[in-house]
């Protein structure tokens, strides 16, 4: 689920478009030699987006840009950043549409919390209408009905 | 001749849409039979006009005629026959039209097995239909001509986009189009209640086979542009959370809820205004896919040559079709009566919550695609919302729900018994919990989550055949008396049982290639090695080839698998020269239910390759899980008690709530 060159193919489905030159994402001289350090630059890849690319990380992209972009995670990575400094860095350079993961703030508050928050109401309105239910079937026989229902029912016997 | 032939015969199809979209309904109003009848001929004779304009716009493809814009567009006089056809719906254009041809017979659909509907229902729901047709057709004439003519007929097209050059596009648009377009027959059908004002039986009893064959169909395409993605793209993945992805995967959820409400509506005439509310969702869910694929407002960033007209157009039918039904739902929902009263812990309090989950699900993904649009309109802040965020959303979302799942068959209708479900699912208990221990104490890179993850797919997989276990008795009956018992039962819960059965294997799939996917990435001349999950993989030789209208570069690579078995892989560069675009044909192989997946970078000079491999950890499961979802659906859907029209079987016998405690 890394990837999001789909987008772009089924565009192309419908409007007959040139695909750019499709190699690899990371080539073999970018990888880093101390694995650990490869790991952190590849997850921090997939959460960065290919600026010039339609919704495509970094990590899947071939694009030039994106690929100076990997170096320059690697090459903060090396001097020692943590995560959160190379992504603080590069935020501050390309502004927050680069992060595939918007971070969560008064901008965003209504795109993160949505789902949850319909969760909640559901359960409220499911948890009304239960009730509403409950008190209404308790009330729909009337005194009369009661009376008839169980002569219909002694005269069964 | 033939192209104009099918070009008038479209503006036919206008005016014949045109005509059903008002005489049926107002027959219905004032109770003319005529009327009402006349939308059976209309609609027929629609059909036949539309296959025509498709037939005349498949033969300019099948024929190179270049004299045609679309045609010249999109094929190549040396393309393989199969992938002429295939062209014509490749595009803007010929997509548009397979969309109408397919609603147009939905509706000859309606006419030919709805012979026993009530008139007016019938009367109406051919008419919504109508206007659906009308607005895609004026939309086609108007903006998406595919039968223009070019005054100078160039010799040779531009070739279909190479990437589209594969079976799996021959056969998955359609299968998506037969989806989408299919849940135009549900809204139709909401619509014509909501303007009648009542809901018979007869409506519940046709909404669910509708939104069955409609979401059948759509799984198929879903699945199928998955796997078509993964393999021709060479990129591994198999689900982006791009929008237009996301654009085909919220008329499922929604479709899956209505799947599920439906069943409540039939079986209980419960839940009936928000089935309906449902129906309308999931064919707006359908239409805004529509627009947001076409109008080229996800991808405005872009240049793409997309016609500002064409999105106007579109926003106009989607305001117009979501906006009129759901005014017409707050306006008329009133009027239809609830019924079927039910406690919390019970089939239906089940389904509800099922459909509390989907419809959270869909929030998340409608409002994950299309926040960063209205973000930047009101703000003018742009932000990007991509795969990492879907993850971290849609996931937690989903667990709860497919934990849920196994209980709800289990469940007797009105008011059931948790303990007493709980106790039919100690084998799911049981299998889920040694998968859980198995996976912890045999592997030593597997997070807790993702073995609770697998314990929950062991869960899913077992417990979707309990509900047969117990009402077979297979606990007191033994196996062979089980076994004449379960032929017996109808087809709908052999077909719940499937379906959620593929649930557990496409989860199963899905965290097994997320935890233990392997990746290689090397740079290799012909001669060199290299190794991935003990397969040993040595490039032979790199041969370039010319075939039809691409040339290639063959890598051929010599694997010995770790059991020692040899055989040839050959992922291929390909080099389009109409378009003058390369492709990537990666090579894969399976081995039980994972696959070995090589994909090829730049390829220089004939000696050096940048080869990416992938040892895929039960990928197939993830489409293999669809495959019984579907196989489910078709067995719901040939339930003979279910079927429409069918005459009663001699034995009724009706599931119910106490025979089940009984069991």
């Amino acid at each position: 689920m890394r990837n999001s060159l789909c987008m772009l193919l089924v565009t192309l489905i419908f409007f007959g478009t040139l695909l750019p030159q499709k190699s690899f994402a990371v080539n073999p001289d970018e990888v880093l030699s101390d694995p650990i350090l490869e790991q952190r630059a590849r997850d921090l890849s997939t959460l960065l987006r290919c600026l010039v690319c339609q919704n495509q990380s970094i990590d899947d992209s071939d694009a030039s840009l994106a690929k100076d972009l990997r170096v320059l995670v690697r090459t903060r990575l090396v001097s020692g950043d943590t995560n959160d400094q190379v992504m603080d860095y590069i935020v501050s350079r390309y502004g927050e549409f680069v992060l595939l993961q918007p971070r969560f703030g008064l901008h965003t508050l209504l795109l993160w919390v949505l789902p949850f928050f319909i969760i909640i109401i559901g359960f409220v309105a499911a948890f009304i209408m239960f009730r509403r239910r409950r008190t209404a079937k308790a009330a729909s026989l009337t005194p009369e009905e009661y009376t008839k229902l169980s002569e219909l029912i002694e005269n069964r016997d | 001749m033939i192209v104009e032939l099918g070009h008038f015969t479209l503006i036919l199809a206008l005016a014949l849409a045109a005509v059903q979209s008002i005489l049926p309904i107002v027959g219905a109003k004032i109770g003319n039979v005529n009327l009402m009848r006349s939308a059976n001929q209309t609609s027929m004779m629609m059909t036949v006009m539309i296959a025509f304009s498709f037939g005349a716009l498949t033969w300019a493809y099948v024929n190179s005629d270049f004299s045609v814009l679309n045609v010249w567009q999109n094929s190549h006089s040396l393309q393989p026959l199969l992938y002429k056809y295939t062209s014509v719906w490749g595009n803007h254009e010929g997509s548009l039209l397979l969309w109408v041809l397919i609603l147009a017979f939905f509706a000859s659909l309606v006419t030919v097995f709805g012979r026993n509907l009530p008139p007016v229902l019938k009367a109406n729901v051919l008419g919504v239909q109508a206007w659906i047709l009308f607005a895609f057709l004026l939309f086609i004439l108007f903006t998406s001509n595919p039968f223009e003519r070019m005054p100078n007929a160039p010799l040779e097209g531009k070739d279909l986009n190479p990437i589209l050059q594969d079976i799996g596009l021959a056969i998955h648009p359609p299968f998506l189009y037969l989806g989408y377009v299919g849940f135009s027959v549900t809204f139709s059908f909401a619509m014509a209640a909501l303007i009648s004002g009542r809901i018979d039986a007869a409506w519940a009893r046709w909404v669910r086979p509708w939104t069955l064959i409609a979401w059948i169909f759509l799984t198929a395409g879903i699945s199928m542009g998955s796997y078509w993605a993964y393999y021709e793209l060479g990129w591994g993945g198999w689900w982006f959370w791009d929008p237009v992805e996301n654009a085909s995967f919220m008329p499922w959820l929604a479709g899956t809820a209505l799947l599920h409400s439906a069943l409540v509506m039939e079986k209980r005439e419960a839940l009936k205004i928000w089935t309906v509310l449902l129906a309308i969702v999931t064919f707006s869910m359908s239409l805004l896919g529509a627009f947001l694929v076409r109008s080229g407002v996800l991808t405005s960033v872009h240049a793409f040559a997309t016609d500002p007209e064409r999105g106007l157009f579109l926003l106009v039918i989607l305001i117009a079709f979501i906006g009129g039904s759901l005014t017409l739902f707050v306006m008329r929902a009133g009027m239809l009566k609830t019924g079927g009263l039910f406690a919390p812990i019970s089939r239906e309090g089940a389904l509800v919550l099922n459909n509390l989950f989907l419809s959270a699900a869909l929030a998340t993904v409608l409002f994950g695609t299309l926040y960063p649009l209205l973000l930047e309109s009101v703000t003018g802040t742009k932000i990007s919302v991509g795969a990492p965020f879907f993850n971290l959303t849609f996931g937690p979302l989903m667990l709860p729900l497919l934990f849920a799942v196994p209980f709800g068959p289990l469940l007797a209708w009105k008011r059931g018994d948790l303990y007493a479900a709980m106790s039919r699912l100690y084998l799911a208990a049981g299998a889920a919990l040694l998968a859980v221990i198995i996976t912890l104490a045999f592997t030593t890179d597997t997070p807790i989550l993702a073995a609770l993850v697998i314990g929950l797919a062991f869960w899913l997989m077992v417990g979707a055949f309990a509900e047969i276990a117990t009402r077979t008795g297979l606990r007191k009956n033994g196996i062979s008396k089980a076994f004449a018992r379960a032929r017996g039962l109808p087809g709908s819960i052999w077909g719940t049982a499937f379906a959620h059965f593929g649930l557990g294997v496409t989860l199963m799939g899905i965290v097994a290639v997320s935890v233990y996917e392997k990746e290689v990435i090397v740079s290799m001349n012909p001669g060199d090695s290299a190794t991935i999950s003990g397969y040993e993989l040595t490039l032979k030789s790199i041969e370039p080839r010319r075939i039809a209208n691409y040339t290639e570069d063959v890598l051929t690579f010599d694997v010995v698998s770790p059991s020692g078995e040899k055989f040839t892989m050959a992922p291929t560069k390909r080099f389009y020269t109409a378009r003058q675009m390369p492709t990537t044909e990666s090579a894969i192989y399976t081995s039980g239910f994972s696959q070995l997946y090589i994909s090829l970078g730049e390829v220089t000079d004939n000696k050096t390759a940048i080869v990416r491999m992938w040892w895929k950890t039960q990928i197939t499961l993830i489409w293999a899980g669809t495959i019984f979802m579907i196989f489910g659906g078709l067995l719901s859907l040939a339930d003979r008690r279910l079927r429409v029209g069918a005459p009663k079987p001699a034995k009724t016998k009706k599931p119910s709530g106490r025979q089940q405690a009984n069991a």
